[in-house]
């Protein structure tokens, strides 16, 4: 069974898909509201990174799992 | 070839001189060096800055106040009125985590951000602040953010411990998040830079030219990708130190 967890780092690189569609999403919603109204997307520039951010951060976790996999196990 | 192919070798930490204080290895190391470098260069910017001010002020003035606005708009934004002593804390991680960036852009440059030893204290010290202030402003009514209001008693037994794990999980994620991009980045920028040595070992002067021509100017693409990370991953630590300090100051929700 030697080995099997670089399989498990690379599994975890699937993380990287939802944080990838999440990111996607909030950029599109962004996007499409300030395309309607364009006077009002300043002020939410704020919230388009805070919510970045934090979706961003689940990606980052499976990050930290393979890293933990390959150095840690 | 191993060594100039590696992505990782970057990251290595080496001692510039020894010292022992009390069984406790504090040697000076390139981290410390460019942290120093990072630190100086940011007073130094703000120093000239504010040499001799004008009510017109000059280019570096400008910059200055520029620099500092910016910071005071997202606390005031997020905090209000509250949040006003918080501004030169916010300043000041803004500032050592963007100038650290942008350090580590420069080639056999020292990025200090990629080490979650750094940016993992920045986090929790962060948090601790946050539970501090939190403590002394509200006392045990800071506990509060624990349990929303509005919600039935039934739901509360799950919603409580939801709550109390994602504010657990902050200074993990608000630490990881920098390291990680820091990281991720400068990996991806050797990846693509062995891309051309690879090459030229596989196909010789062809594959020099080759991979010359098609991964520059991918690697410029990336590198500017990477200038803008640098900038969003600051901005994203400074907003979410105020989203978090929010907590603590604003009014029960």
């Amino acid at each position: 069974m030697e080995g099997l967890n670089y399989v498990g780092a690379g599994l975890a690189c699937l993380a990287m898909l939802g944080a990838a569609i999440g990111v996607g999403n909030i950029f599109a919603a962004y996007l499409d509201g300030a395309m309607r109204n364009p006077s009002a997307a300043p002020q939410q520039f704020g919230n388009l990174i805070f919510g970045f951010a934090v979706t961003e951060a689940l990606g980052i976790f499976g990050f930290a799992v393979a890293l933990i996999l390959i150095f840690a196990v | 070839m191993r060594i100039a192919t590696d992505p990782m070798h970057q990251f290595q930490i080496s001692k510039l001189f020894d010292l022992n204080i009390a069984g406790l290895d504090v040697s000076f190391t390139t981290s410390a060096l460019w942290m120093v470098v990072g630190v100086l260069l940011v007073i130094g910017v703000l120093a000239l800055a504010t040499a001799n001010m004008k009510t017109v002020p000059d280019r570096m003035q400008s910059l200055g106040e520029i620099w500092y606005g910016f910071i005071a708009g997202i606390v005031k934004d997020v905090n209000h009125a509250p949040g006003k002593p918080f501004i030169p804390l916010v300043f000041s991680l803004f500032s050592f985590i963007f100038v650290a960036n942008i350090i580590g852009m420069f080639p056999y440059f020292f990025t200090t951000t990629s080490h979650i030893a750094v940016t993992g204290f920045m986090a929790v010290f962060t948090i601790s602040l946050v539970v501090v202030v939190g403590l002394i402003k509200k006392g045990l009514g800071f506990f509060k953010i624990f349990v929303p209001s509005g919600v039935p008693v039934v739901l509360l037994f799950i919603v409580t411990p939801i709550e109390i794990i994602s504010f657990l999980s902050r200074p993990i994620s608000l630490g990881m998040r920098l390291f990680a991009n820091m990281l991720g980045g400068h990996v991806a920028l050797k990846v693509f830079a062995g891309f051309v040595p690879s090459l030229a070992v596989a196909l010789g002067g062809l594959g020099m030219l080759m991979g010359g021509l098609l991964v520059m100017p991918l690697i410029v693409g990336v590198t500017a990708l990477e200038f803008l990370v640098a900038f969003l991953q600051a901005y994203v630590f400074a907003m979410l130190t105020c989203v978090y300090l929010n907590d603590a100051l604003g009014e029960a929700h």
